[in-house]
């Protein structure tokens, strides 16, 4: 029979210790458990608000949903109260108990008594599947005309969810939300100004209807405004702040790119601006949406002047949460007005140093969207006098945003050069890969500055305390350029005089990187390189570098053994060779480079601004996106570092990095890699679609600069890049009859050893006809072109994207879409089915056929057509859904598209 | 949207849990535990919203409680920080003078009065008249 409610939370309460709880829930749960068997009908409702309360403190309750259910089912009040607040707290939408609970919600929709109808719409509101939507979507729509109010509002918001769950069903509701507009009750009008809200986000046309209310709505919103004193909605002296924000914010999406309806709503919009009170949070919140509507709607200039200077206001705020929300106000509005945005930045930079981190945050994010040409160098000062006192958990977000501005906005390469400099003394840790790669880059290409770097960064390097990324570039420019470094040479006008250098402070440098413990193992391969790279140029040197390097012939690291034994017998047994071996480097190609970079930041910026549009709250594992771009980076540094770790260990990058980060490095390193690996990833089907991207991305590239933009990268000092210009279908040849010499001694470095391997003409381009996309050429020139994906693969199933669009209207996208069954069974009745999120529109064209035969032996093919009303800041996603028959066995198979390249 | 609200005191016990999204028991648990951790140690004179994963969350502070809602990247901040005080205002009126007993006594009742308020993630009332009124009905029907 067990306690009560009350009693039971007061033996909760009492326990001293975490033990003790559980021990008493434990026993609680037993007596539930003993109850519920018994079909205790009394007590029924009691213990599952016991079991709620359980619930809450975090222990499993699954044992008693099935109890919700019966309270639902039973007839009185109390019951059903209880029931369906289980219902909602216990159990959710994911769970098949909810379909049983389908046709007693149906009945209560339909009950007498408002209270249980009101009662079961909460519910449906709370936690329906699509399946109910579908199902009970009628009952909902009928109780939008109840004569009672409290019903009314509920079965409005309860359609919310419904249009939620099921878009189709937008146009059944439009005419009644319209009816919802002339209510009278504050509450149906917030709910249903909600729904007319809903709609027109799911669809357009609802939009184009309620495009046409706009009069009505202005007049809710001036009843608002201009009515006296409503005690009942009243707060701070404001009627109903909540409604007219509802309003307000419908106002902004009908307003939005509709002439007509935006000149009806200025008048309003100006009095609203003009006449609410700022000194209350309520008042400031209208002020905020009235901004934000103005700002997106087609206004007059007088009433974006009128937003502006609220939002000025706002700044100057001494409460932070006004403040926060003028930031975040400005960052919308810098792409619409910079100049109105500029007059702030004094006290923008000042929100930078706040000591609040989400002030920070949106103070940065607005810093990097103000910046031009003509104000990089005063705000990079600014901030990076910042870098120095913020708090760690800012820096790196900090680091990122400064290299980000330095290489976008540089004045001049040597001022860059500075600035990167200081921010890697600072905030080394932070400073990413590609971030340090492009400055080598940078450096690569300015001959005159070489000396300079290299005697700035023997200067900052002083300062050394483990930064990865400043070791790792002094280290390589020193390796590159360090005669410059003891012998002064390209001194500029104004730079600080270096007091002398010696070959050996410089050797001790690299020294130092090799031995630190803070340095990682590529950190230190990058200083082996250097030091045999040194050894020609620094005689002096040469026994101390041989013994620096012999250290390393017992080390752990594989490539590291690999290099020090390499080397070594290249700085002992071939003297005669040495010398040309490791002459400079080629000039990096920029152009490429920046090809290639301009692909990865497009995904990363796409992440940042959080364009998947996570319909889970946990965070989605952001799919594909951030690993291209790390993969990207990989790549990259896999270049400029010689021999990766990958080329030595042929089987752990398999199991370690997806197929994708392996074709890349074959590509990328082009030559320098073992061809047994070549075949793994493309038969392999996972991780494909990536490979595919980055692969066609390099593959276009090729065809358009007629270079063969990852070869110049190439870390081969003899390399002459015209060469492979002139020949850019078969670079690898080429390569190797530059190195014909050197490709006979078989004791030669790694490189070498590698290069041989892989001799076969033309791998990286095989491997590109392989993969059936070596037709870059055959693209058309009409738009912009996107590398296929493969969106979707199951077992059997693979179904492929290629994309075209017209560079005359960028945000449509033609999908066509090839489906293909590899398994052994022939697929009837295919249907396929896709969805995307609200702000884009899809058409499926009717498919090729429905029956894909086995064995990939026939395909179907499918356009679609998607228009991305928001191209530019949001990237295409796309849920797909393929049903089909194996034997008249059905079949449903489902997935996100989340690798859609970027700019689509 | 609301994706979720909260009311932790500030041990981090919490008082209610209301989900308008579906979620694992063991994730709503990390989320609470995060939220907390969150918003607790927090300077009152720093802004009422944290970034949170890919939302934010709205917080405000009554003597040891914390009322969180987590809500959409572009929804109207200041609006809901209005609405958790109407949400306080309505629960002060309801229980005369509340205190973190009786929501931890009455959690059934509190988890009903937000059900007048807030419904499928979204604002359903705004008098605080209407509600107590409603809650007064709903009593004599028990």
């Amino acid at each position: 029979m067990g306690s009560r409610l009350r009693d039971m939370i007061r033996a909760v309460r009492a326990c001293k210790t975490a033990a003790e709880e559980r021990g008493v829930i434990a026993k609680e749960s037993a007596n539930l458990r003993t109850a519920f068997k018994e079909e205790d009908q009394d007590y029924r409702h009691r213990n599952v608000a016991k079991l709620m309360f359980i619930h809450m403190l975090g222990y499993p309750t699954h044992f008693g949903q099935m109890e919700c259910l019966k309270l639902i089912a039973s007839p009185g009040f109390p019951e059903k109260r209880i029931g369906y607040l289980g219902l909602m707290l216990l159990l959710d939408e994911r769970q098949e108990v909810l379909m049983l609970v389908t046709n007693s919600l149906k009945n209560d929709l339909n009950h007498a008594n408002q209270f249980i109808a009101g009662l079961a719409l909460c519910a449906l509101g709370n936690i329906c599947t699509a399946e109910m939507a579908r199902d009970l979507a009628p009952e909902v729509e009928k109780l939008l005309h109840n004569n009672n109010s409290y019903i009314r509002k509920k079965a409005a918001l309860c359609s919310v969810r419904i249009v939620r769950k099921v878009p189709d069903l937008v146009e059944n509701l439009i005419s009644s939300a319209t009816s919802l507009l002339s209510d009278k009750h504050h509450g149906v009008l917030i709910a249903g100004i909600k729904l007319c809200t809903e709609l027109c986000e799911a669809n357009f046309s609802a939009l184009e209807h309620f495009r046409k209310q706009t009069s009505s709505l202005v007049r809710i919103l001036k009843n608002l405004v201009i009515s006296g004193y409503a005690p009942e909605y009243d707060v701070g002296g404001i009627t109903d702040p909540f409604l007219q924000i509802r309003v307000l914010r419908l106002l902004r999406l009908v307003g939005r790119g509709d002439a007509d309806s935006s000149d009806i709503m200025s008048d309003i919009l100006a009095q609203v601006a003009t006449n609410t009170e700022s000194n209350k949070n309520a008042g400031n919140a209208i002020l905020y949406e009235c901004v934000l509507t103005i700002m997106a709607i087609e206004a007059i200039g007088g009433l974006r002047v009128l937003a502006i200077n609220i939002l000025g206001r706002f700044l100057g705020n001494r409460d932070n949460n006004i403040r926060y929300v003028a930031l975040n106000t400005l960052i919308k509005v810098v792409a619409v007005d910079t100049q109105a945005v500029q007059r702030h930045r004094t006290t923008i930079v000042e929100c930078v140093k706040d000591s609040d981190i989400s002030i920070r945050r949106r103070a940065l994010e607005l810093v990097c969207a103000l910046v031009n040409e003509s104000n990089v160098k005063t705000l990079t000062k600014e901030l990076l006098e910042y870098l120095k006192v913020s708090d760690p958990e800012f820096k790196p977000d900090l680091t990122t945003k400064i290299c980000y501005l330095v290489q976008k906005f540089f004045p001049n390469k040597r001022w860059y050069i500075d600035q990167m400099i200081k921010v890697m003394v600072e905030a080394g840790r932070f400073v990413k890969d590609d971030i340090s790669r492009a400055l080598l880059l940078l450096i690569s290409n300015a001959a005159e500055l070489q000396g300079y770097t290299v005697r700035s960064l023997y200067n900052a390097f002083q300062k050394w305390d483990g930064q990865e990324s400043l070791a790792q570039v002094t280290v390589w420019c020193i390796g590159e350029y360090g005669e410059m470094l003891v012998h002064h040479m390209n001194e500029l006008d104004g730079e600080e005089p270096v007091t002398q250098v010696t070959e050996a402070d410089t050797v001790d440098v690299l020294e130092l990187v090799l031995k630190d413990f803070r340095a990682s193992s590529t950190t230190r391969a990058f200083a082996l390189t250097a030091l045999l790279k040194v050894s020609s140029r620094f005689p002096s040197c040469t026994e101390r570098i041989k013994a620096l390097v012999l250290q390393y012939k017992g080390s752990l690291v594989l490539e590291l053994q690999q290099r020090s034994i390499e080397f070594t017998s290249i700085l002992s047994k071939h003297e005669n060779i040495k010398a040309s071996l490791v002459e400079k480097m080629p000039v990096l190609d920029e152009a490429t480079y920046i090809a290639k970079k301009v692909d990865a930041a497009d995904v990363a910026f796409s992440t940042d601004s959080k364009s998947v549009p996570a319909t889970v709250l946990p965070a989605v594992p952001v799919a594909n996106g951030p690993t291209k771009s790390k993969s990207g980076t990989n790549a990259l540094m896999d270049l400029l570092n010689l021999n990766v770790d990958e080329a030595s260990t042929p089987s752990a990058p398999q199991t370690r990095k997806s197929a994708g980060d392996v074709l890349l490095d074959l590509l990328g390193g082009n030559s320098s890699f073992t061809s047994p690996l070549v075949a793994s990833p493309v038969q392999g089907p996972s991780g494909g679609a990536d490979a595919l991207l980055d692969l066609l991305s390099i593959g276009n590239a090729t065809s358009q600069t007629t270079s063969s933009p990852l070869s110049t990268l190439e870390p081969f000092p003899q390399r002459n890049p015209e060469a492979a210009s002139q020949k850019p279908s078969n670079p690898v040849p080429d390569l190797l009859s530059q190195n014909t010499v050197s490709s006979q001694k078989d004791s030669y470095s790694s490189f070498t050893a590698d290069f041989k391997k892989s001799s076969i003409p033309g791998a990286g381009f095989d491997l590109l006809g392989d993969l059936g996309i070596g037709s870059a050429s055959s693209i058309s020139t009409t738009g912009p072109v996107y590398p296929p994906i493969v969106a979707f693969q199951s077992s059997g199933l693979t179904v492929s994207f290629e994309f075209s669009k017209q560079s005359t209207n960028l945000p449509a996208t033609v999908i066509h879409a090839t489906y293909t069954n590899t398994s052994s069974n022939t697929y009837t009745d295919v249907i396929f089915q896709a969805a995307v999120p609200k702000f884009m529109q899809l058409q499926l064209e009717p498919a090729s056929g429905n029956v894909l035969p086995a064995n990939s032996s026939g395909t179907v093919t499918q356009v679609i057509r998607v228009n991305n009303s928001q191209h530019g800041q949001k990237s295409l996603v796309m849920r797909i859904r393929v049903s089909y028959k194996i034997n008249g066995q059905e079949v449903l198979e489902q997935g996100q598209v989340n690798n859609f390249p970027p700019g689509l | 949207m609301i994706r979720f609200i909260l009311l932790q005191n500030r041990q981090g016990k919490t008082r209610l849990a209301k989900y308008y999204i579906p979620l694992e028991d063991s994730e709503k648990q990390k989320l609470q535990y995060e939220v907390h951790r969150l918003v607790v140690n927090r300077d009152p004179k720093f802004t009422n919203f944290v970034e949170f994963r890919t939302h934010k969350v709205i917080y405000r502070r009554y003597a040891g409680l914390f009322f969180s809602m987590c809500v959409d990247i572009t929804d109207n901040e200041l609006a809901y920080l209005e609405s958790i005080h109407l949400f306080v205002e309505i629960l002060d009126h309801f229980f005369s003078n509340v205190c973190e007993l009786d929501l931890v006594f009455n959690f059934h009742k509190v988890y009903l009065i937000l059900d007048e308020f807030i419904l499928a993630g979204e604002l359903q009332e705004t008098s605080k008249k209407a509600i107590i009124e409603r809650m007064g009905e709903l009593e004599r029907q028990e």
